[in-house]
Formats: C-alpha cells, structure tokens, sequence
C-alpha cells in the first residue's frame, strides 16, 4: 500500500512517462493542430518592422513569449474573420506569457490599417509588413498565414488560410502548457503537501 | 506552401488573359473589343462592383492611340463563402470584358498597340492572395 505523497508521487511519474504534454497534444491533434514535434521546429526570422506610432519592434522582444504572428491585410475575408478572435486570445492568455503580432501587407499603409484595427478594437500590437519580412517567412503568397512560435522563438506551427479558432485556441494552450479545460500541464495544480 | 509553384504556370497568379485579336477602326468611328479572362479551378475575384467597400474592385484600364468609351463587365454572380457572411459579388472560371473604343477624327492611321491592365485580387474559399495586375497588348490598326 503505497503512502499518499508516494502515490501522488507515482501519478506524476506516470504522467511524466506518458508525457504531460502529449495529454494536451492529442487535444490539440483532435482539432487538426499543426503542433511540430520540439526537434523539428526551426527558428522564426528575425524581423524589425514599425508598429502604428512608429516605433521599431523585433520579434526578439518577445523571447519568452507564445507568439500567434498573423499576416494578413484589410482586403483579405478571411483574415478579418480571424482577427476578432485573436483579440480574444490575446485578452484570455495576456498573462500566461503570449501575444499575438499583427503585420500586414496592405499596400497603402496606415491609411488602410488604422481604421480598421480601431473598428474591431484590435488589442494587439499591428506592425506594417514588407517584401523582406514576407520572403524571410517563406514567401507569405496566401493571406492568411500565420505562425505560431514557442517560448524559445521556434516555429511550431504553420497555417495557410482560414483555420478554425478551436485549432488555434488548442495550439496556444498546448505551447503555454494548459488543457483545453484550463487546467496547467508541465507544472502540476496540485502539490505533495504533509501528510 | 506549394500554391506559388502551382500559380507559377500562370504569370504568377490565378488569372490569365487570353492574347486579344487585333482589330481595325476607320478614324471617327467606333470597335469593340473582347478580352476573355480565365481563372484558375477554385478561385473568384471580386467583381468590378464588389458587395463590400474593403474589397478591392476588377478594373480594366487602357492607354494608347484610341479613346475608351466604355467598358462593358459581365454580370457578376454572388456567391458565399465560408469567411463572408453575405454571398459576394464575384467572377468565376472564364468570363469575357467588352471595350467600346473610338478612333479620334485626328489619329494618325497606321498600326498602334493599345495597352491594358486588368487589375484583380483573387481568393479561394479560405485564403486570399495579393492584387495582381495582367497586361494586355492590343493589336490596332487605324485606317
């Protein structure tokens, strides 16, 4: 008969064999989740684009970070289709070390992007794109596409198109360590406490 | 991301405009003109009246010896997408834009070339690709 921190103890191990993260993943695969395996993600370009007040932003600030970086632009359908949900995702998952990056490849600019950012209340930051930050990510020919990178800066998945928000929502909880249902992965909700 | 690849066989984009014949017009009088456009399996551009202000209209322009008197899109069918929530106003497959040009009392006869851009921004049913100009060089003889 086991002691209770020893069967906590055993729980964790058991979990640490099956692998925490593949509990959240096979969530995340049930949605069609494009989740690469650590070993296969490569690291995201560098960019330095401005954002609306001008100010330079690399993505390297964001090292740390879950990052949801979207190209898209005001033309697009089904990018504004997606982008009131990454308002949400950002305002959901602000505090657990995740942000979503804007850049769009409009043509004319800020003339076309500011009003239609403060129309839906975008809450993220928007950079303006260009041909070289489009080349650096692979070309970007088809809007959207998005990407989504890890805490250490690596792309883990890609998206060309429209994708359901349930795939992205269970693509940023997997890379933040969450289960779809809230609770934390990696780090366990419970603790071995006294007996 | 092999789409590119695929857009490649067309001038690097989904659209391709077959090469206009050539036509002839008497100076003070008038022609017409067909440019037959094909797009690619799957794809739609707006139409040159699209439903939605932020889309970005078709339009053919023309320069060169002839003055345009009007040009003559083909109606445009409404169709609904999953990222619309009303159908839009489109063209699919091959569909054919008409030009009514006029010879100036004053042009010089001779050949000439009139030159087009059929500017368009397509989509699929999921993603959209940027706008895209096509040229197109018309054969002309003034007489």
């Amino acid at each position: 008969m086991l002691t209770r921190p020893a069967f906590v103890l055993a729980i964790l191990l058991a979990l640490s064999a099956t692998g925490c993260n593949s509990t959240s993943s096979t969530t995340a695969q049930a949605a069609n989740s494009k989740i690469k395996a650590e070993d296969q993600r490569k690291a995201a370009p560098e960019f330095a684009l401005k954002d609306a007040d001008g100010r330079t932003v690399r993505l390297s600030e964001y090292k740390g970070k879950v990052v949801l970086l979207n190209f898209w632009a005001t033309w697009c359908g089904p990018c504004r289709l997606e982008m009131p949900w990454f308002v949400d995702f950002e305002r959901t998952y602000k505090n657990d070390g995740f942000a979503v990056v804007g850049v769009s490849l409009d043509e004319d600019g800020w003339s076309a992007i500011k009003p239609f950012i403060t129309e839906i209340g975008v809450n993220y930051r928007v950079l303006q794109g260009d041909d070289m930050a489009a080349e650096q990510y692979g070309g970007v020919e088809s809007l959207p596409t998005t990407f989504i990178i890890d805490r250490e800066g690596r792309i883990a998945a890609t998206h060309v198109g429209l994708v359901s928000k349930n795939v992205f929502e269970s693509e940023i909880q997997s890379l933040l360590g969450k289960q779809a249902g809230g609770l934390r992965f990696g780090v366990p909700a419970f603790h071995l406490g006294a007996e | 991301m092999c789409l590119p690849f695929i857009w490649a066989q067309s001038s690097g984009g989904p659209l391709s405009v077959e090469p206009p014949a050539k036509i002839s017009v008497r100076r003070g009088e008038a022609v017409e003109a067909a440019v037959l456009a094909r797009l690619g399996k799957g794809f739609h551009t707006n139409s040159h009246t699209p439903s939605e202000s932020y889309l970005i209209p078709l339009r053919l322009t023309w320069t060169g010896p002839l003055k345009v008197a009007g040009i003559d899109y083909p109606q445009p069918v409404m169709e609904k997408y999953a990222f619309s929530e009303k159908p839009l106003s489109v063209f699919t497959g091959d569909f054919t834009i008409r030009t009514r040009f006029e010879a100036p009392a004053t042009a010089m006869s001779g050949p000439g070339m009139m030159s087009g851009k059929l500017r368009y921004q397509a989509c699929n049913h999921d993603s959209c690709l940027p706008p895209k100009t096509v040229d197109i060089k018309l054969p002309v003889v003034i007489q």
